[in-house]
């Protein structure tokens, strides 16, 4: 039986967006993140898919306050992250950790890796010598302990992206929210860092929220899925129902657009075609938002928000007429 | 077999680096036959782009390219620009991953595709600007005639990749090539722009280039593919003989290391790709291949068929059956 570790209640995430249109100039609401509700298990990995646009790097960032959320609430272990002042934040933040996606990017090209790995333990004051800690971790995430004496641009993008995961990894944490953590990555890469987070899992059993546009790798790595569409979960549960039977338009529609490397099956496969671009999250359409590209759209949909609803095979989404 | 309308023979794309020569590309041999959709996998820095710029003409100066280019007969290494000019839009196009920096951002969507149309036939600017409507029509950009007197702005990335495909083609060139074309695309929007491409080529029997680096693209849409690593052409073959029967160790690890349905553990490539500037002597992947032994340290391995498979590997024959992957 697992617990919560993380429970996210009506987030809603709005960015002002300045814009000017000559002489005047006019504010706009970006709604990002609207509503968005989930919960994630210790030990657990909830992926988080969707396409760009779709809100679900915003809610990543939201869970680790490193942007305010507008509204709504974000629990972790039971206390309301809201409310916590930003000393009480930045303590919390020890068992809350995020790794992202350009493992170029993330690495201070002028610190040694070893110090970058230090790095969080000195911010939150953890006591000692940490050179142990640090080969210690190297290890752990399959490099060596010279490696500690080098710099980000000795290093491949695997072997960069491993640093951050041993960097994120440094105060024990409960939570990792991994961010796009191998779409920058070469194919034959990809498979030893995501075989990485399944053995850390395993042996120190935190959660994972594994945000991605990919689906292959979420459908691999994932115990849970929500699945995003602008700014909003659509279909959320379990990996093997989600998959094997979407019940939301969208969610059938974004799973049958995935090539799989298999020709026969790519050939013999139904695709769905979807009309059209996502709409803007400026301006986004009334009622469920995936209605103007959606091709069981009725008048109902333009008029009533669909609710997240319980489907038989488990699984919840957000539609009025849901795919069996 | 349907006639070859581009032929590569034997090129070499060398880099003078601060840190010296760099050959991107170390001999490659590579045919596209008329209306085919061939397409070309490998990891970054495999040398895959690098190939097609120079078949277009499209590298910086300090590049230097050797070896044979020969699009319908014509030879195109050595060419001059003028000739180049002439051979690019008309014969050969090339479309990129990012369609915004493709397109000049001050000019009319329709205007930029009357003017390759004009600059390569002889067509009035009434007849340049009709012809532009029908091309974005082609390419599915709904209400043609409203949006050819739009700007790029104002379109949508899949849109503006649509617009991209549109001027490519607007010349009937016999071959287009498509380098990374949805990678900065969404998947459902992917999903459209590969059967706008699949379309243009069944239509005008265009022979298509696809380079990319997903084999889930590939999987979709290749009669046959190339695969590369370190600037060679290490495998081709039928897409069917490819997936079912991968022969060469780089290939079949490629495959064996993708997340499949099922919760079996994944297979990665052990080691990382070469350095270019030092590339490991004889086959390169020899430093990262399971069934390495002494004699694949000794010279770069041909193209040798194998079975319906061309594959670039001493050990070809000797090694245990692979896996299927269809």
């Amino acid at each position: 039986m697992s617990s919560e570790l993380l429970k996210v209640t009506n987030l809603v995430k709005n960015f002002e967006l300045r814009v000017n249109n000559g002489a005047r100039r006019k504010k706009r609401i970006v709604q990002a993140v609207t509503n968005v509700s989930f919960s994630v298990d210790k030990g657990q990995t909830l992926g988080l898919v969707g396409e760009s646009g779709s809100g679900k790097t915003t809610v990543g960032r939201c869970i680790l306050r490193l942007i305010e959320p507008t509204s709504g609430s974000v629990e972790f272990e039971g206390h309301d992250l809201s409310s916590l002042k930003f000393e009480e934040m930045r303590a919390l933040r020890r068992k809350m950790q995020i790794v992202f996606q350009d493992p170029f990017a993330s690495l201070d090209p002028k610190m040694t890796v070893g110090a970058s790995i230090t790095e969080p333990m000195v911010v939150q004051g953890v006591p000692g010598d940490h050179s142990d800690k640090v080969i210690e971790l190297l290890e752990l995430v399959g490099l060596s302990a010279d490696h500690a004496q080098r710099f980000p641009h000795e290093f491949s993008g695997g072997q960069r992206q491993r640093i951050g995961v041993a960097r994120a990894l440094a105060l024990n944490p409960a939570l990792i929210v991994l961010d796009e953590p191998v779409s920058a990555l070469d194919v034959s890469i990809q498979a030893g860092v995501v075989n990485l987070f399944e053995d850390l899992q395993s042996r120190l059993g935190m959660s994972y929220i594994f945000i991605a546009h990919d689906l292959s790798v979420v459908q691999h790595i994932a115990d849970r899925v929500a699945v995003m569409y602008l700014g909003k979960i659509v279909e959320i549960g379990d990996q093997e129902s989600v998959y094997a039977r979407p019940t939301h338009p969208y969610t059938k529609a974004l799973l049958s657009a995935v090539p799989l490397p298999d020709p026969k099956i790519e050939r013999a496969r139904h695709r769905i075609m979807l009309e059209g671009d996502v709409p803007s999250p400026v301006n986004p359409p009334s009622g469920c938002r995936f209605r103007t590209r959606c091709w069981k759209a009725q008048d109902v949909c333009a008029q009533e928000e669909p609710m997240l609803t319980v489907r038989p095979s488990g699984q919840m989404s957000a539609c009025h007429f849901p795919e069996s | 077999m349907a006639e070859k309308v581009l032929e590569i023979r034997d090129l070499h794309v060398t880099f003078d680096t601060p840190s010296g020569p760099l050959e991107a590309v170390r001999g490659v041999d590579l045919d596209v036959s008329a209306g085919e959709l061939l397409g070309v996998v490998g990891e970054s820095g495999s040398g895959k782009s690098v190939s097609f710029l120079a078949t277009m003409g499209l590298l910086p100066a300090r590049a230097r390219v050797t070896g044979s280019v020969l699009l319908a007969g014509e030879q195109l290494i050595g060419a001059s620009a003028k000739q180049m000019r002439s051979v690019r839009g008309r014969l050969l196009s090339m479309i990129f991953q990012d369609p915004l920096s493709a397109l000049n951002p001050v000019h009319r969507i329709g205007d930029q595709i009357s003017e390759m149309l004009r600059s390569h036939q002889n067509l009035s600017a009434r007849d340049a600007d009709k012809r532009a409507v029908e091309l974005l029509d082609i390419v599915g950009i709904p209400q043609p005639g409203d949006r050819a007197r739009q700007y790029p702005h104002e379109f949508s990335g899949g849109m503006r990749q649509r617009v991209v495909i549109a001027i490519a083609i607007a010349n009937n060139p016999k071959v287009l090539i498509a380098d990374e074309p949805t990678t900065a695309l969404d998947v459902t929007v992917q999903a459209q722009i590969l059967e706008v491409i699949e379309r243009v080529q069944e239509r005008f029997g265009t022979a298509v280039v696809l380079i990319t680096h997903d084999l889930g693209v590939i999987a979709r849409v290749a009669d046959r593919v190339n695969v590369m690593y370190a600037g060679r052409n290490v495998e081709q073959g039928t897409i069917e003989s490819l997936f079912d029967h991968p022969s060469h160790p780089y290939t079949r690890g490629l495959l064996a290391s993708l997340p499949r349905p099922g919760k079996q553990r994944l297979k990665p490539i052990t080691g990382f790709p070469p350095n270019m500037l030092n590339p490991p002597s004889g086959c390169a992947f020899h430093t990262r291949c399971e069934y390495a032994a002494d004699i694949c340290k000794g010279e770069m391995p041909p193209l040798v068929g194998f079975g319906d498979l061309q594959t670039a590997c001493v050990r070809a024959k000797e090694l245990p059956k692979s896996e299927s992957f269809v």
